[in-house]
C-alpha cells in the first residue's frame, strides 16, 4: 500500500457515499444491539428496497452513538434527525418521511448538552463509520497517520511528537505515554512487543468495549505507529472474552488491514513489518495489571510480579514490551495527523486531550461520552447527563471503579483531571463514572467494591489476600449492626496497611472506596454503628436491631 | 509416568477434539497456547472437563497441575457442564446501583437456584458476571447469549419461564 493507493481508496469511498441523497446510520454497538438495533437495521434496509429507493438511500450499521439509554438509535443525513427507541414497526414510517417532516414521536433532540458539550477525538468515527469495513475508516482519514509516520518520519520523531502532545496513559495511572515509548525504544535485545490492554475489568466501565466495537482500525493503527516508534514487530491485543462482538470486529479488522498491506510484512513498501494477534482474557480482573497481563499471554495464571524491572525493560518473554490501554492507542493517530500542538491545546496544563467516560447509574442520559480534560464534574452529571431522574437528589459519583473513590456534592466543581481527582482520594481510572442518588447506602457501596476486590485478589501477596477479606468482613459487620465505634479506627488502620504493603495496583488501590467513603460519608458509618440505622434505608439494619435488643 | 512424547490421542472419537487439536497445532504445541486452548475446549464442549485436562496437558507437555491451576484461576472457565439454558445476571457497579441483587433474589425465590448453580433437571444455570459492559442499559441480564437491558425482577423471571418453555 502506497500513500497514493490509500488516497485513492479514500476518494472512491467518499465518491460512493456522495452518490446517495439520504444516509441512514443505525447504531449496532452492544447497547443498541441488546435493544434489537440489528433488526431495526434489517427492517430499514427492507423498507428502502420495497420503496425502490436503494439508489438514493444508504443504510448502514455504525458504532456507538453514545446515548445508550435511548437506543436503538438511528441518525439520518442530510436531514440531521436523530431517532431514539426505534422499533422494527417504525421502519416504514421513517423511510417514508425521508426529505419530509421527521417522525415526531421518535425524534431525539440533537441540541442536548449531551451532544453539544462533548469533544470527540477518540470517538470521532464512532457512530459515523461502519466498523466492519476498512474502506469506510480509510475514507475518514484512516491509516493516514500510519502512512505519514512510516514514509515521512523517523521513529524518534514519532516518539517526540507523542511526548510533546502530553498524552498520558488512559488506563488509569496516567503515566506519560511518550516517556514509556522512549524507554521501550531504548531497550536492547532482539524482539520487542507491543501490547494493547483491552482487559477492561472495572465494573461499570465500557469505554474500551465501545471503541473496539465502533472503530477497531483506529486501535490497530495506533498500535502499528507505536510498534514503528519503539521497533517492535509483534503485537498482541489482550481483550476480555466477555466482549464477543469486540473480538469479532477486531479479528475482521486485522484480516482487512493485512489484506490491504497495512499490517503484515513490509508495510507501505518499507522495511517495517508488524503482526497483531488477539489474545483472550478469561475473566480475571487482576490481568489488567501489566505484569499479570503478560503472565496471562504467556499462558500462565495471571499473577503480578514485583516491579522493577518494568515491562518496558523486561516484559513479555523477558523482552522490552510496550503496554498501553485501548484509548491511549486510539489517541495516537489523531496526534500524528493533527500535530502535537493541536492535541496539547485541548485540556489542562498537566492533563492534555480528552477523556472518554462511561456515564451510568442514577442519571438521566446514560451512555458513552468524551469530554475535554478539566471539565467540572458538575457539568458532566447535570448538563451532559441531564441530572438525576425521578426527582431524587444527587449523593455521590464514583470514578475509577474498585480502585477509585466516591466524590460527594461538596466537591462537584472539581475539574476532571488526573491530579485533581487523586487529591480527593479517587482516581481518573479507566473512565467508569457511576452516579448515585440518596437511595444508595455508601457503606454498602464500599462493601460492594471490597467484595469485588476480595474475590478478584489473585492470592499471591498476603496484605491483599487477607486484608481485603478482613476489610470486607468489617464492612459486613457494620451493615449488620454488630460493630462498635472503635471499629472505625481499626478499619482505617487495615485499609492503610493494605494500601501500603500490597504487591500490585489491585491491592494498593483496593481500600480507596472505603477510605473515600470514610472521609466524606463518615456519618453514614456512624449511623449504622451507633443508631443501627441505614441513612439511605437500603440496608436491613433495623431488623437486626430487634434481634439485639 | 509418561516417558515418550508422541502425539497423544484424543480422549474419544468425538469430532470436537479435532478442533481443539487444530488450535494447539496452530500455536505449535507451545505451552503458552494453554489459555487459548482452554477457550476452544469451552467453546466446543461448553465446559472444561477432566478428559480435556489430560489431553491438553499431554499435548502441550505441561504438568496436569499447571493446567488445573490455570483453569481454576480464571473465572471464565466452567469445570462443570452448564444447564440447557443459561441466565447471566450482570453484577457490575451500574447494575448493582440499579438493583441486580433484586433480580438474583427473585430468580432464587422462583426457581431455588443460587448464582453458580444449575437446576436439578439440568435445564437452567444461573450465573453472575462481573460486568458485561452494558452499563448504559443497566440492569442487564444475558438470557441464552442475548443481552437484555433495563430488566426488572419480574421481567427476569418471566423471560426465564419463556426460555424454559422453548
Amino acid at each position: 500500500m502506497t500513500p497514493e493507493e490509500l488516497y485513492q481508496i479514500a476518494e472512491e469511498e467518499q465518491e460512493s457515499l456522495k452518490r446517495f441523497h439520504f444516509r441512514m446510520f443505525v447504531c449496532t454497538a452492544a447497547g443498541c444491539l441488546s435493544s434489537h438495533g440489528d433488526s431495526v437495521l434489517d427492517a430499514l434496509k427492507k423498507e428502502i428496497k420495497e420503496a425502490g429507493r436503494e439508489e438514493e438511500c444508504l443504510c448502514k450499521g455504525v458504532g456507538c452513538m453514545g446515548l445508550c439509554s435511548e437506543g436503538p438509535l438511528v441518525f439520518v443525513e442530510p436531514d440531521g434527525v436523530l431517532y431514539g427507541k426505534v422499533k422494527v414497526e417504525d421502519a416504514k414510517e421513517i423511510v417514508e418521511s425521508l426529505g419530509k417532516e421527521p417522525v415526531a414521536r421518535l425524534v431525539c433532540p440533537i441540541d442536548l448538552p449531551f451532544f453539544t458539550r462533548q469533544k470527540k477525538v477518540v470517538l470521532e468515527n464512532s457512530g459515523v463509520i461502519d466498523p466492519e469495513r476498512i474502506e469506510d475508516y480509510i475514507a475518514h482519514s484512516g491509516y493516514e497517520a500510519l502512512v505519514q509516520a512510516l514514509t515521512e518520519m523517523t521513529p524518534a520523531e514519532v516518539i517526540d511528537g507523542v511526548f510533546k502532545s502530553g498524552l498520558r496513559g488512559r488506563g488509569g495511572a496516567g503515566y506519560p505515554t511518550g516517556l514509556k515509548w522512549s524507554t521501550v525504544s531504548k531497550g536492547v535485545g532482539g524482539a520487542k512487543y507491543v501490547i494493547c490492554n483491552a482487559d477492561e475489568g472495572d465494573p461499570g466501565a465500557f469505554m474500551d468495549r465501545s471503541v473496539l466495537e465502533s472503530d477497531p482500525h483506529r486501535v490497530l493503527e495506533g498500535m502499528a505507529i507505536a510498534a514503528y516508534a519503539v521497533g517492535a514487530s509483534q503485537g498482541y491485543i489482550y481483550v476480555r472474552a466477555e466482549y464477543p462482538l469486540a473480538i469479532k470486529r477486531l479479528q475482521t479488522a486485522i484480516r482487512q488491514a493485512e489484506r490491504c498491506g497495512l499490517l503484515g510484512n513490509h508495510i507501505c513498501n518499507t522495511t517495517f513489518s508488524f503482526q497483531i494477534n488477539v489474545r483472550l482474557g478469561a475473566g480475571a480482573f487482576v490481568c489488567g495489571e501489566e505484569t499479570a497481563l503478560i503472565a496471562s499471554i504467556e499462558g500462565k495464571r495471571g499473577q503480578p510480579r514485583p516491579r522493577p524491572p518494568y515491562p518496558a525493560e523486561e516484559g513479555l518473554w523477558g523482552c522490552p514490551t510496550l503496554i498501553n490501554n485501548v484509548e491511549t492507542f486510539a489517541n495516537v493517530p489523531a496526534i500524528i495527523r493533527n500535530g502535537a500542538e493541536w492535541f496539547a491545546a485541548i485540556g489542562t496544563e498537566k492533563s492534555k486531550g480528552t477523556k472518554v467516560f462511561a456515564l451510568a447509574g442514577r442519571v438521566k442520559h446514560t451512555g458513552l461520552i468524551e469530554v475535554p480534560m478539566g471539565i467540572p464534574l458538575r457539568d458532566i452529571i447535570f448538563e451532559i447527563g441531564g441530572g438525576i431522574p425521578d426527582e431524587r437528589n444527587f449523593k455521590a459519583v464514583q470514578t475509577g471503579g474498585p480502585s477509585g473513590g466516591c466524590i460527594p456534592k461538596e466537591h462537584l466543581d472539581v475539574p476532571v483531571d488526573y491530579d485533581s481527582l487523586s487529591q480527593l482520594g479517587s482516581i481518573m481510572g479507566s473512565g467508569g463514572m457511576i452516579v448515585m442518588d440518596e437511595s444508595s447506602c455508601m457503606v454498602d457501596v464500599a462493601r460492594f467494591f471490597m467484595e469485588f476486590c476480595m474475590t478478584e485478589s489473585c492470592g499471591k501477596c498476603v496484605p491483599c489476600r487477607v486484608g481485603t477479606a478482613q476489610i470486607h468482613d468489617f464492612l459486613q459487620k457494620i451493615i449488620n449492626g454488630d460493630a462498635v465505634p472503635d471499629d472505625l479506627e481499626f478499619l482505617k488502620k487495615i485499609c492503610d496497611m493494605v494500601k501500603e504493603t500490597s504487591l500490585c495496583g489491585l491491592g494498593q488501590t483496593a481500600p480507596n472506596p472505603v477510605l473515600s467513603t470514610l472521609r466524606f460519608f463518615r456519618d453514614e458509618y456512624v449511623n449504622h454503628i451507633v443508631n443501627k440505622e441505614c441513612t439511605a434505608g437500603a440496608c436491613k439494619v433495623p431488623a437486626k436491631q430487634e434481634v439485639h435488643s | 509416568m509418561r516417558t515418550s512424547f508422541g502425539k497423544p490421542s484424543p480422549p474419544s472419537e468425538d469430532r470436537r477434539w479435532k478442533i481443539i487439536g487444530a488450535t494447539m497445532r496452530r500455536h505449535g504445541y507451545q505451552p503458552h497456547a494453554l489459555i487459548e486452548t482452554l477457550h476452544t475446549v469451552q467453546e466446543s464442549f461448553g465446559f472444561v472437563g477432566e478428559d480435556a485436562f489430560h489431553y491438553v496437558a499431554d499435548s502441550l507437555r505441561i504438568p496436569l497441575s499447571h493446567v488445573y491451576g490455570v483453569a481454576t484461576f480464571y473465572h471464565f472457565f466452567n469445570l462443570k457442564p452448564q444447564g440447557e439454558h443459561t441466565c447471566v445476571v450482570c453484577t457490575g457497579t451500574a447494575c448493582y446501583i440499579k438493583g441486580a441483587s433484586l433480580i438474583l433474589q427473585a430468580i432464587e425465590d422462583e426457581y431455588g437456584i443460587k448464582p453458580g448453580e444449575t437446576s436439578d433437571d439440568g435445564k437452567l444455570s444461573v450465573l453472575t458476571a462481573r460486568c458485561i459492559g452494558a452499563c448504559g442499559i443497566a440492569p442487564a441480564v444475558v438470557f441464552d447469549g442475548e443481552i437484555v437491558g433495563g430488566v426488572s425482577a419480574t421481567d427476569a423471571v418471566n423471560r426465564i419461564r419463556r426460555c424454559l418453555q422453548k
